[in-house]
C-alpha cells in the first residue's frame, strides 16, 4: 500500500495506482505553449474530425475570433482570443529606409499598444481528477497513459462529473444525455499515434509527449522566455503539487490563468471527502439524537 | 471623457468590440469595467453617441469576457425533489419505528406508508433525471466510495425493501393474516421497519455530501453545514407528515421533532449562508431567492404552528405539517438554484479562489 491518499496528495503514478501492472507504459499528456499559438484553430478541426465529434452550433459570439465559446459535450479543444493592451515593444532596427512604425508620425498617444493571446484549451486530465471521482457507473477510467476517457456505452447520463470538474470540462451532450470530453485520442495512442490536435498544430504550440519530458521541456521555456525579456511567462497546471494534483496536459500562459477562462487554484473536491462525510455522520447522529428524544415526552 | 467616433477606427472591430478595446479609460459616472486583459474599459458608446449597458457585468476580478468557467449542473428541479422525498422519507421510517416501540398504530402506520411511497416518488425523480434513464442499472456495475451518488445508490438499495417491507406489514389484507405468507410480511414489520431506520439517517444526510464534493462553489464551500440543513429538514418534513397523518394523541412526538427539526433548519441554513461568504450572495439572486424565501416563512410558520396550536387541533397541526413539507421542498430547490447561480458568473470562481491565494498562496498537495 503506498504511502498516500488515493483522492489527494502526492501521486506519482496514477496509471499504476489504478492497478495496470507496473509494465504501463509512461504517463502521456499535452503541453500547450500559448506563446506561439497562432489561433489557427486547427487542433478544433482535427479533434472534431477525428473524433467525429458532432457541431456545437455556428455562433458569432462577438469575442475577437472566438466563435466557439468554451469547452462542451461537443468542443474538445477550444481556441481562446483575448486583446488587450501591451506595454509597448522594444524597438527593433529593420535596417529600411522612411516612413517608421504606424502611428510614429501621430506621436506615441496616437498609438494603441495592443497584443493578442491566443490559448487552445483542452480537457487537463488531472492526476486527481474530480470527474473520475464521482463518476458512479465506472464510464469514466483511468487508461494505462494516465489519462481520463468517458465509456459511453456504460455512462448513464448522471451528470456528476459536470459539477465535479473544477475547470468546466465535461458535460452532458443535448439529445445524447451522456457525458462527452477529450480523450487524448485514447484510439490513437493505443496505436502509437499522437493525439489530432497535436498532430494538427502548425507551430507546435501543441506538444504531446511524456509527461515527465513536456514538464522539463515547458521549465526551460519558460526560463528562455524569461530571458527573452518576457517575464510573464508562467506555467499552469504543471506543478504536480497543485490542488489536482498536477495535470496531465497543462500550459504556458502569458497573463493570469483567469484571462483565459481558467480557475486560478483549482483544487479537486474529493480533497475534503473525509471532512464531508465526517460533517454528514455528525448530521445524521443529530437526527437519530432527536428522533429518539422526541419520544421520550408525553402525549 | 467618452470615446470619440474617431477612435474606433483605430480597431477592425471596434464597431463590435467597443467594449473590449484596450487602453480606454473609464470615465464620468460609468461603472469601471475590465475586459479579458484586465484593462479598463470604457463605457460602451453607440456611434449615435448614446451609452449602452456593458455585455460584460462591472467587476473587479477579471475572466474571459465574463464567461463561466464551471459548467452549469445537468441537474434540474427532479433533484431537488428527489433529495426532498428521500429526507421525508428517512424522517418516517426513524418515527415509524420510535412509534413502533412505543406503541403508537396510527403514527406507525402512516409514516411507514408514506416512508416507501416517499422513497419510491424519489427514485423516480432520481432516474428520470438521468441522461440515459433507460442505464439507470449502470450505477449497480460498481460500489465506489469516492462517489457519495454511488454510496447513495447501495444505500438506497438497502434502504428500499427495508422501508418497502414495513410498509407491506401495515397492509397485509386481514384473510391472508392467516396465510405463512401473510404472517412472514406482517412479522417482518418490526424487523424491517428497524433496518429502515437505522440506514434512513444515511439517507437523509448523505445528498449533502453528493452535493458538497463538486466544484461548486455554493454547494463546495457548505460542506460542514450543508448535511445539518438536509437532517433537519428531513426531520421537520417527517414530524410535519406525522402531525398530517396521526391521531392527535398519537402525534407528540411527530410535533416535538416537527419543532426542533424546523429550528435546526432554520438556524442550519443561516449558519451555510455566512460561511459561505461572497458566494452567499446567491441566496439571495433569482429562482433561489424565491424558493429560500418561501422556504424560511413556510418552515417558521410550520414549526411556531407546530409548537403552539399542534396539540389543540388537528385542522392545525395538518396545516402546521403542510407548511413544513412544502417549507423542505422549497429548502432543496432554493440550494439547487444557489448552487446553479454560483456557477453561472466565473466572479464565485475566480474571487474566492484569488482571496485564498493571496492568503495562504497556491494550494498544495504536500
Amino acid at each position: 500500500m503506498a504511502d498516500h491518499d488515493r483522492v489527494y496528495g502526492p501521486e506519482a503514478d496514477p496509471a499504476g495506482d489504478s492497478g495496470y501492472a507496473a509494465d504501463h507504459p509512461p504517463r502521456k499528456g499535452f503541453f500547450t505553449d500559448t506563446s506561439i499559438c497562432i489561433g489557427c484553430k486547427a487542433c478544433e478541426v482535427a479533434c472534431k474530425q477525428w473524433n467525429g465529434v458532432p457541431d456545437d452550433g455556428f455562433d458569432l459570439l462577438g469575442l475577437s475570433y472566438d466563435n466557439t465559446g468554451a469547452l462542451g459535450a461537443s468542443t474538445w479543444r477550444h481556441v481562446a482570443f483575448i486583446e488587450q493592451p501591451a506595454p509597448p515593444p522594444a524597438p527593433v532596427e529593420l535596417g529600411m529606409p522612411g516612413m517608421g512604425p504606424p502611428g510614429a508620425e501621430t506621436g506615441a498617444e496616437g498609438r494603441e499598444q495592443f497584443r493578442w493571446l491566443m490559448s487552445s484549451d483542452v480537457c487537463k486530465h488531472c492526476t486527481h481528477a474530480g470527474c473520475l471521482d464521482v463518476c458512479p457507473t465506472g464510464a469514466l477510467f483511468r487508461t494505462e497513459f494516465g489519462t481520463v476517457v468517458v465509456q459511453p456505452d456504460i455512462c448513464n447520463g448522471c451528470g456528476y462529473c459536470v459539477s465535479g470538474c473544477p475547470y468546466g470540462v465535461i458535460q452532458r451532450r443535448e439529445g445524447d444525455g451522456r457525458a462527452w470530453k477529450c480523450t487524448l485520442c485514447y484510439d490513437r495512442l493505443k496505436d502509437g499515434l499522437e493525439p489530432a490536435c497535436a498532430h494538427a498544430c502548425p507551430t507546435k504550440s501543441i506538444q504531446f509527449g511524456d509527461l515527465d519530458e513536456l514538464r522539463e521541456r515547458a521549465a526551460d521555456r519558460v526560463e528562455q522566455l524569461h530571458e527573452q525579456g518576457v517575464t510573464e511567462a508562467r506555467l499552469y497546471g504543471a506543478d504536480p503539487d497543485d490542488g489536482v494534483g498536477g495535470n496531465g496536459a497543462f500550459f504556458l500562459l502569458l497573463d493570469e490563468p483567469e484571462v483565459y477562462g481558467f480557475p486560478p487554484d483549482p483544487v479537486v473536491p474529493a480533497r475534503d471527502i473525509r471532512r464531508m462525510w465526517t460533517f454528514a455522520g455528525m448530521a445524521a447522529a443529530a437526527l437519530v439524537t432527536v428522533a429518539s428524544a422526541v419520544f421520550g415526552g408525553r402525549g | 471623457m467618452t470615446r470619440r467616433k474617431g477612435d474606433r477606427r483605430a480597431h477592425p472591430y471596434a464597431q463590435d468590440q467597443g467594449d473590449y478595446l484596450p487602453g480606454a479609460a473609464a470615465g464620468g459616472d460609468a461603472v469601471e469595467r475590465r475586459g479579458p486583459g484586465g484593462g479598463r474599459l470604457g463605457p460602451l458608446v453607440r456611434d449615435d453617441g448614446s451609452r449602452e449597458g456593458s455585455m460584460v457585468p462591472p467587476a473587479e476580478f477579471r475572466s474571459y469576457y465574463g464567461r463561466q468557467i464551471l459548467k452549469t449542473p445537468a441537474w434540474e428541479d427532479k433533484i431537488a425533489y428527489y433529495f426532498f422525498a428521500g429526507g421525508l422519507s428517512g424522517g418516517c421510517a426513524l418515527l415509524a419505528a420510535g412509534a413502533d416501540l412505543t406503541g403508537r398504530p396510527g403514527l406507525r402506520r402512516g409514516t411507514r406508508l408514506t416512508g416507501l411511497a416517499a422513497i419510491g416518488a424519489g427514485a423516480y425523480f432520481l432516474v428520470a433525471d438521468l441522461g440515459r434513464p433507460d442505464r439507470f442499472h449502470h450505477m449497480l456495475r460498481v460500489a465506489k466510495p469516492t462517489s457519495p451518488m454511488s454510496m447513495g445508490t447501495w444505500l438506497l438499495v438497502g434502504y428500499g425493501p427495508a422501508i418497502g417491507l414495513a410498509a407491506a406489514s401495515e397492509v397485509v389484507p386481514k384473510r391472508w393474516r392467516r396465510t405463512l405468507p401473510g404472517r412472514l410480511v406482517s412479522g417482518s414489520g418490526r424487523p424491517a421497519g428497524l433496518a429502515a431506520a437505522a440506514m434512513a439517517p444515511g439517507i437523509a444526510a448523505y445528498g449533502a455530501v453528493l452535493l458538497a464534493q463538486t466544484a461548486v462553489p455554493a454547494w463546495n464551500s457548505g460542506h460542514a453545514q450543508m448535511p445539518f440543513v438536509f437532517t433537519a429538514s428531513a426531520a421537520a418534513s417527517a414530524g410535519g407528515l406525522g402531525m398530517i397523518v396521526a391521531p392527535l394523541g398519537e402525534a407528540g412526538p411527530a410535533r416535538r421533532l416537527a419543532v426542533v427539526g424546523a429550528a435546526g433548519e432554520l438556524a442550519a441554513s443561516r449558519l451555510l449562508e455566512q460561511r459561505l461568504g461572497m458566494v452567499g450572495e446567491t441566496f439571495h439572486k433569482g429562482q433561489a431567492a424565491t424558493y429560500l424565501r418561501r422556504a424560511t416563512a413556510l418552515t417558521a410558520a410550520g414549526g411556531l404552528g407546530a409548537a403552539v396550536l399542534g396539540r389543540r387541533s388537528r385542522v392545525a397541526a395538518a396545516a402546521s405539517g403542510l407548511a413544513l413539507l412544502a417549507g423542505g421542498l422549497f429548502q432543496r430547490l432554493g440550494l439547487l438554484h444557489a448552487g446553479i447561480q454560483s456557477t453561472e458568473d466565473p466572479k464565485y470562481v475566480v474571487e474566492p479562489q484569488r482571496r485564498r491565494l493571496a492568503a495562504q498562496g497556491p494550494t498544495r498537495t504536500d
